[in-house]
């Protein structure tokens, strides 16, 4: 059967599903008992499954990450929320050198199935400390998994997968993705980590976008079919460990490559997906690859200050006419 | 306290200091890699704390960890054996000295970086409440540590959930080079717990028989669901930060000689003998028995193969194909 759910919905459905399912998963963070969450995420889980497994905490990233491990460590599977990614930095030493790590250096002694949340991405005035796009960051540390889905079934499929799988997974949850809406099979199957998926079939360029990138480059998209340009587009879904397969698959079909990354430019994803098919499709190449990211600055908050930052569908329809030297109609 | 007790505390004392010196021999022969910390000094705390501990319970260790390694059972020879890198370690050369770990043992790490144990012993601490078990869990720190964001996060959680956690601050007077009377607004880390509500006891560290009542105490309470408790153990950092540290530096070693004067283990094993529980003979086979095991382990790592180069890659990290 399937609904039509939001986006929070989504995934809230698929958190509940698994407390139901696995009783050593619970939720820990600032505010998702009581008030369910900073977006309602875990509306009504207080009432459904008590304080003990919905645990409100402090404001105290440090402890959040780190009862999360070594939760994790012992027996459990913990969802620690941090609300947003500009506040992982507070929580980065249980995150990078205890979660990360702990499996391997213990040489597989112990496993860390924890999930930590939070959201990711720009929305209208939050600025300079709570529009952060820091899943580079985390991509470029072994052991971690960075996921972050573009629409409600995979907000849902993947929370399955990142509470199922036995090691850390950063879960990021697009704030302007939040209400979009769609039709979300209730017994729905995980979305496989590490499997992109392509919305979008094309033949003369290969587009990778996630989250928020993902419906404004669809949008881009249709506009520029109808000048003669077919857009194949790429959702990573799944950041680590990304689905190499799938982009080169594509690339090779259509010799071109665009990557749009709500992220910063210099050493970020973009720049990765670029040397991946340098290194790997380098004949199959008709142009050079190009990368459309948020540019490197502090995110300012008044919205024309704003509006210059990040990416959305004007400027990468307008990315992908200059790479197709085509003017606009 | 019975006659078998106090015999088992000097004697893992003994077996701590003697693995402690050991080590900082092979180490000073240039058999090993990497940067060692020693317990030198120190070992009536993880002897006393880890008496009053069960099997199945958890600790989280510090950099300067063989000795609560020891404390809890960890073989001396897959320690000996990580200690040198050795495919037969505790963590298959993976993890060396500073990040060794044996889950038989409840020993969930030493750890490379300051104050890190103290989440993850309240993580330990959450565990234990949510899945009901009578287990507790111990975060060794440092009067270095006490000073860290985490030492606050950690306590204020532990106390507010009443967590079955026992933070023993091991106050050895030095954080790497800077002394804490230099670093640490107070003398006595112990009042810090008057500041989470939990009781904040502060031990002479280089008492065994204290520290052991300390943690007993203290391990009741938290079987009991009564909550954390903060142990400070005063002791001193006899060795330097690590072995090869110009700790004349930043100390006198007119201090370190008035601290070799304080020795845990010579303290306790006059004791003993004015106790009438010990006697030579006692002590000789003790001793016996403890230079065996180190020999058998150190040559048991010396003999051991190193890691095959692609063992590097195991258990491997996610990775794009």
């Amino acid at each position: 059967m399937t609904r039509s759910l939001t986006y929070v919905e989504a995934l809230r459905e698929g958190m509940r599903q698994e407390m139901e399912r696995d009783e050593t998963v619970f939720v820990m963070g600032e505010g998702v008992g009581l008030r369910g969450s900073a977006f309602k995420q875990t509306a009504g889980f207080y009432d459904q499954f008590g304080p003990e497994r919905v645990r409100d905490t402090a404001i105290s990233e440090l402890a959040i990450a780190g009862a999360a491990v070594g939760a994790a460590i012992s027996g459990m599977r913990p969802i620690a929320d941090l609300m947003w990614i500009d506040f992982t930095t507070l929580a980065c030493d249980q995150i990078c050198n205890q979660a990360a790590k702990l499996h391997y250096v213990s040489n597989g002694q112990i496993k860390v199935p924890a999930v930590f949340r939070a959201t990711t991405g720009h929305l209208r005035g939050q600025a300079a400390q709570h529009c952060g796009s820091w899943y580079a960051f985390y991509c470029n540390i072994p052991g971690l998994k960075v996921v972050l889905p573009s629409c409600p079934s995979d907000a849902k499929g993947l929370i399955l997968s990142a509470i199922r799988d036995d090691g850390p997974v950063i879960y990021l949850e697009h704030k302007m993705l939040l209400n979009v809406r769609e039709e979300v099979a209730e017994d729905l199957a995980p979305t496989p980590l590490g499997v992109a998926a392509i919305r979008r079939e094309g033949a003369d360029l290969t587009l990778v976008a996630s989250g928020l990138m993902v419906p404004e480059s669809l949008k881009a998209a249709r506009e520029v079919e109808a000048e003669g340009v077919s857009v194949e587009v790429v959702d990573l879904r799944t950041l680590m460990p990304y689905d190499s397969e799938c982009i080169l698959r594509s690339f090779r079909k259509t010799g071109r490559l665009l990557v749009v990354d709500e992220g910063f430019r210099y050493c970020g994803l973009g720049s990765e997906i670029i040397s991946l098919v340098i290194e790997r499709a380098m004949d199959y190449m008709d142009d050079s690859p190009r990368q459309l990211t948020a540019r490197h600055t502090t995110v300012p908050f008044s919205p024309p200050l704003e509006d210059c930052v990040f990416p959305n569908s004007r400027t990468i329809a307008a990315e992908i006419r200059d790479m197709f030297g085509l003017v606009k109609l | 306290m019975n006659r078998k007790t106090k015999l088992a505390l000097l004697e893992m004392m003994l077996r701590i200091r003697k693995t402690e010196l050991r080590l900082a021999e092979i180490y000073r022969s240039g058999d090993l890699t990497g940067a060692l910390h020693l317990y030198e000094g120190e070992e009536a705390i993880a002897a006393g704390v880890c008496a009053a501990l069960n099997r199945d319970d958890f600790i989280t260790s510090t950099h300067r960890g063989s000795g609560h390694c020891v404390a809890r059972g960890m073989p001396l020879r897959t320690l000996i054996a990580e200690v040198y890198g050795k495919a037969t370690g505790c963590c298959g050369g993976k993890g060396g000295h500073m990040h060794m770990f044996d889950v038989d043992a409840g020993i969930m790490g030493t750890t490379g970086i300051v104050g890190a144990g103290m989440p993850l012993a309240t993580g330990l601490g959450l565990s234990i409440q949510l899945r009901k078990t009578s287990q507790v869990a111990v975060a060794f720190f440092s009067d270095g540590a006490s000073n860290n964001g985490a030492f606050h996060e950690s306590l204020n959680m532990a106390a507010v959930w009443k967590l079955p956690v026992l933070f023993v601050c091991e106050n050895n007077g030095y954080a790497t080079s800077v002394s804490a009377r230099r670093s640490t607004s107070v003398t006595d880390i112990g009042v810090r717990g008057a500041g989470y509500g939990i009781p904040g006891v502060t031990v002479d560290g280089n008492r065994v028989d204290r520290v052991y009542q300390a943690a007993s105490e203290a391990v009741r309470r938290a079987r009991a669901g009564e909550g954390p408790t903060l142990i400070e153990c005063q002791t001193y950092r006899i060795r330097g930060h690590y072995e090869g540290d110009d700790w004349w530096e930043y100390r006198d070693s007119a201090e370190v000689e008035e601290a070799r004067r304080r020795d845990p283990i010579a303290f306790w094993q006059a004791a003993l003998v004015e106790d009438g529980v010990l006697g030579e003979k006692t002590l000789d086979e003790m001793n016996a028995r403890i230079d065996s095991d180190i020999e058998d382990a150190v040559q048991f790592a010396a003999a051991s193969p190193l890691p095959e180069p692609e063992q590097a890659f195991v258990p491997a990290h996610p990775q794009p194909a």
